[in-house]
């Protein structure tokens, strides 16, 4: 992709091409065994990176968005969600 | 034809000519005449297309000029002083979104203490915002430098803010007869402004001035500079056509008198034409000295100025300007483009005519005669101040 003069953005969605998960120092990874489905991670998530899937099942981190705030790991009810070091 | 005018007029005309869409300004002494003379015209009907925008601060004056020039208009403003200082953060968004916005500054110094008089500080401290800097000597030299400082910055190699700067009361309030060309010739020499890389269309929205992350930042500032190159080239092809259709010749840096010169005055704005009469005075007294004036300060003309200073001994800067702890910005400017060659003059800065202290022959022999001294060889302690009544300084 090529920067137009000034910067000058003339397609919309940009947002989406830009993975702000470069971002994350600390990877959220949630424990199945743990976690009770109740989507509060998901309400919590402030760039709508985890997505619900279906009562029983984990929730689903999109870890090319997630920035690693550590938000929903924080709100867990059952600390099921652990900020892992990221290596890359 | 002929007109007498007052700098400020000289410039508003210049501005008129050009036929913006927009200008937004703030009045502020020096520059008053400016924005009185582009809302006369607007209100008296002579300007049909422009529409003018009495804000409320100089901050306002420029934001209304990015948001006009990013709709796609031709936008022109005028201040001076604590105005451009108040202009500060936004010159540097109309320089990074490409908004070609022409600005007439008068040249005044900055507060405290509080002075409406000339010196060069306000743009000074403006150098480095990605303006192209254009600086006039008397009147005929900003009307004809607010128009080509128009065509430079809207040429699309180029598309960068400029502002066209003045000395303060010397020449904004002061009387010359300006040629000034028919509407039709300045229509020809500036056609409209077309630009591609703005608009402002609902049916197709852009995103204008968006989040620059650290991934494309440097590229952008690249580009800038880039741009910055290119008006390098397109300042001279404009000089060059402006000359043909007008036969008035403008350079980058114009020498007077240099060719043999052992020391040479670097100087801008109105001091050059004492600086030249200094000169023709001394060169009947046989001291072989020049003056080079100084028109275009960024982009800084290296290429220009190097070959012209390179066989002199002493080259001595002339500043109305000073950075505390350091010295005049041309000294700067000039030192690096200085510093790699191997022939080198001596590189001397003279801090004066700050505040509107009168910048006299007596100044000039000053100078000469402390050029004469470190050409045999004397050291100096630079910066060195020129007029300053020590024995006031608590």
């Amino acid at each position: 992709m090529k920067i137009a003069t000034g910067g000058v953005i003339k397609e919309a969605g940009s947002s989406i091409e830009y993975k702000t998960g470069g971002w994350r120092t600390f990877k959220p990874v949630i424990d199945p065994n743990k976690c009770i489905s109740c989507w509060i991670c998901v309400g919590f998530c402030p760039d709508a990176a985890i997505e619900k899937t279906e009562r029983g099942k984990p929730p689903i981190i999109d870890y090319d968005y997630c920035k690693g705030c550590g938000i929903c790991a924080n709100e867990c009810p059952k600390n099921a969600i652990e900020m892992v070091l990221e290596e890359k | 034809m002929k007109v007498i005018l007052k700098g400020n007029e000289a410039a508003a005309l210049a501005a008129k000519l050009a036929k913006p869409d927009v200008v937004a300004a703030y009045p502020i002494t020096p520059s008053t005449d400016f924005p009185e003379k582009m809302s006369e015209f607007v209100a008296n009907g002579e300007l049909p297309h422009t529409q003018f925008l009495p804000v409320e601060s100089e901050h306002s004056a420029m934001s209304a000029c990015v948001g006009a020039a990013a709709a796609g208009a031709r936008v022109c403003t005028a201040t001076s002083s604590q105005g451009l200082e108040l202009m500060h953060e936004i010159l540097f968004i109309a320089s990074g979104m490409r908004l070609p916005i022409v600005l007439y500054n008068a040249n005044r110094a900055l507060s405290a203490p509080i002075n409406i008089w000339c010196d060069h500080q306000d743009s000074i401290s403006a150098r480095d915002t990605g303006w192209i800097q254009f600086y006039a000597e008397n009147n005929q030299e900003i009307f004809d430098l607010m128009l080509i400082a128009f065509r430079v910055a809207e040429d699309k190699r180029v598309l960068l803010p400029a502002m066209a700067c003045i000395d303060a009361f010397v020449c904004t309030h002061t009387f010359e007869p300006v040629d000034v060309p028919s509407q039709e010739e300045i229509d020809d020499f500036l056609p409209p402004y077309k630009p591609e890389h703005v608009k402002l269309d609902p049916e197709d929205p852009w995103t204008l001035g968006p989040f620059g992350v650290p991934e494309y930042y440097q590229e952008m500032r690249y580009a800038q500079h880039l741009a910055m190159k290119n008006a390098e080239k397109v300042i001279d092809e404009v000089f060059q056509d402006f000359e043909k259709r007008f036969g008035r010749k403008y350079q980058k840096v114009t020498p007077y008198r240099t060719e043999d010169a052992d020391i040479i005055f670097i100087t801008m704005g109105s001091i050059s034409g004492t600086a030249k009469e200094f000169v023709d005075k001394v060169r009947e007294e046989g001291k072989k000295v020049g003056v080079i004036k100084i028109t275009v300060l960024r982009p800084f003309p290296f290429k220009e100025i190097l070959p012209l200073i390179k066989n002199a001994k002493i080259v001595a800067t002339l500043e109305r300007n000073i950075s505390m702890g350091y010295g005049g910005a041309v000294y700067a400017d000039l030192s690096g483009a200085l510093i790699n060659e191997k022939e080198r003059p001596a590189l001397i800065d003279f801090i004066l005519g700050l505040g509107g202290r009168d910048v006299t022959f007596k100044d000039f022999e000053e100078i000469l005669s402390i050029c004469e001294k470190v050409m045999a060889g004397e050291k100096v302690e630079r910066p060195i101040w020129i007029g300053v009544k020590k024995e006031l300084v608590e």
